[in-house]
């Protein structure tokens, strides 16, 4: 496949450069190590950092901004960022109602993120995203991947952040929007690590993979291509066992790309899921359709659903300015 | 341990590791997301960039400075369990009086034990830990048994490659596998065959030494 580049190992500092410039009025840009800050730094109020590896843009970087992150760490592709990246970030924009992490469950990500707090000395906690349902928590001790359910969490927890709200209640805000949300994902092609330079998965003209993970991890299940409603039927189905959202329930509907769909084929999903949703008897008073969280050039779309309550909602509807997210303000 | 050949050992496992660049990608490709292999020679190659700096420093500070290095560079899952193994093998090494083969079969169980603590992880999980702790028990009942130096050698050779392999019917249970359930039963884990080949390639070093 082709791409554009100079030199592999420079794609990702000439890329963070090119985001740092183009959104100048936002946030700017610490190399060596590599972190982002809001271009203005906050007063009095919980830090809110997050990070990952590189190749799911716009998170974490695109989500940095007033209503949302104070700083993101960004990996290699699809590899976590280092400790060192954390602490240099959490000194920068640390602001004397500590430090909270926002980290998506992966062995590596968890494990940079839990030395990294181990190193720094101002109050801080960590909330753990976990709304992937393809892959069930009770048999794999890792636990679930945290997947386009962080947008949501780095939203509303940004907007209470912004409040002056403490640590704890941040802490609490962030689980609680966690455990209210689930999504899941099919893939219609692989993605390329750039570096790797071919395909992570081999898939068929007439395949797709059910319950994909961010980083083309292979899913639950190969299945052959069928029409988009059996798709979506399939995915908000294992989203609903999952949630057991009461009859009446106000949700947010999120449709995420993984890289690779045009937004005609997301908003027909979205058509399709919010059908499913009103079948079973659920309102969905917000909705969020785009690239969020892609897997770099893979084609496929994730399914996220948020059972709202009026903390959450009113969260979520406050004011954002931030590269990919903008409203009210 | 001298420094000197902590920094052969470096070269010795960079070349091992090229060689079997495509056996390691396509075991990662199979059932992890793609990256090890690439992380893995981040690493390598950095601290092989470290050479002039490590070896005007003592084994137990060069270790240390390489685990604060692979702790800053590799990132993922690998960066911090590589760290954690080289900075404890260090505070082992730094408490011994005097050195032998049981002062390092201790400071590599150490080192072992801390991958364990960091990853939660434990033998059976399809890791590489499956490599490092029977390699761990090998080398310190070979050298309480007072095996020479060739017979130890083989004897933990032997350990890594039967680690490596019984990985293959393994569920995962830990790492990015784990997602996958019984679909990663059947291939080798990627990381317990990048330690294998580590191992494999300092045991051949010190073979020739």
């Amino acid at each position: 496949m082709k791409i554009f580049v100079n030199d592999v190992e420079n794609l990702l500092v000439e890329s963070l450069s090119g985001f740092a410039a183009a959104h100048g009025d936002l946030v700017s840009l610490n190399l060596d190590p590599h972190f982002l800050t809001r271009a203005h730094k906050a007063k009095n109020k919980v830090a809110l950092i997050s990070g990952g590896g590189s190749g799911h843009e716009p998170l974490h970087t695109g989500f940095i901004g007033h209503g949302m992150l104070d700083a993101a760490c960004p990996g290699h592709v699809f590899t976590s960022p280092t400790p060192d990246q954390m602490m240099a970030a959490a000194e920068a924009v640390e602001c004397g109602k500590g430090v909270l992490f926002i980290v998506k469950n992966y062995a590596g990500d968890v494990m940079n993120f839990e030395m990294a707090a181990e190193m720094i000395s101002c109050e801080h906690a960590t909330v753990l995203t976990s709304d992937d349902v393809a892959v069930e928590n009770s048999t794999y001790t890792t636990g679930r991947r945290g997947v386009a359910g962080t947008v949501i969490v780095e939203k509303v927890v940004g907007s209470l952040a912004e409040t002056g709200a403490d640590l704890a209640h941040c802490k609490a805000l962030g689980e609680r929007v966690n455990q209210r949300t689930a999504s899941m994902g099919v893939a219609l092609s692989s993605c390329t690590v750039p570096a790797a330079g071919r395909p992570t998965f081999d898939i068929g003209d007439n395949e797709l993979e059910m319950g994909v993970g961010i980083h083309g991890e292979p899913g639950r299940r190969r299945e052959a291509m069928r029409p988009a409603d059996d798709i979506v039927n399939d995915l908000v189905t294992a989203i609903l066992h999952d949630l057991k959202p009461v009859e009446g329930s106000e949700v947010l509907l999120m449709i995420n790309g993984f890289g690779a769909t045009p937004l005609m084929q997301l908003y027909m999903l979205y058509h399709s899921a919010s059908k499913l949703l009103a079948a079973h008897g659920l309102t969905v008073a917000r909705s969020l359709v785009g690239n969020y969280t892609t897997a770099l050039d893979m084609a496929g779309a994730s399914v996220t659903v948020c059972v709202l309550d009026d903390e959450i909602k009113q969260h979520w509807d406050s004011p954002v300015q931030t590269a990919a997210l903008r409203w009210g303000r | 341990m001298k420094t000197e050949f902590i920094l052969q050992a470096v070269d010795a496992i960079s070349i091992a590791i090229h060689a079997h660049e495509s056996e390691i990608e396509s075991l990662d490709r199979a059932i992890g997301d793609g990256d090890h292999f690439i992380n893995i020679k981040r690493g390598v190659t950095t601290i092989a960039a470290m050479r002039e700096e490590l070896s005007a420093l003592p084994a137990d500070v060069a270790l240390q400075r390489i685990g604060m290095k692979l702790l800053s560079t590799i990132g993922g899952a690998s960066g911090p369990l590589f760290a954690s193994f080289f900075i404890a093998m260090s505070k082992t090494l730094k408490t011994q009086q005097e050195e032998s083969l049981a002062t390092i079969a201790a400071a590599f169980a150490d080192g072992v034990e801390s991958i364990k603590q960091r990853g939660k992880s434990d033998l059976g999980e399809k890791t590489m830990l499956d490599v490092l702790i029977p390699v761990a028990q090998t080398f310190r009942q070979q050298v309480e048994a007072g095996a020479d130096m060739p017979a130890l050698l083989t004897a933990i050779k032997a350990s890594a490659e039967q680690g490596m392999l019984s990985t293959r019917d393994m569920l995962a249970t830990k790492g990015r596998a784990a997602f996958l359930g019984e679909r990663a039963i059947g291939h080798i884990d990627a990381g317990a065959k990048s330690s294998q080949v580590m191992i494999s390639a300092v045991c051949d070093l010190l073979a020739q030494t």
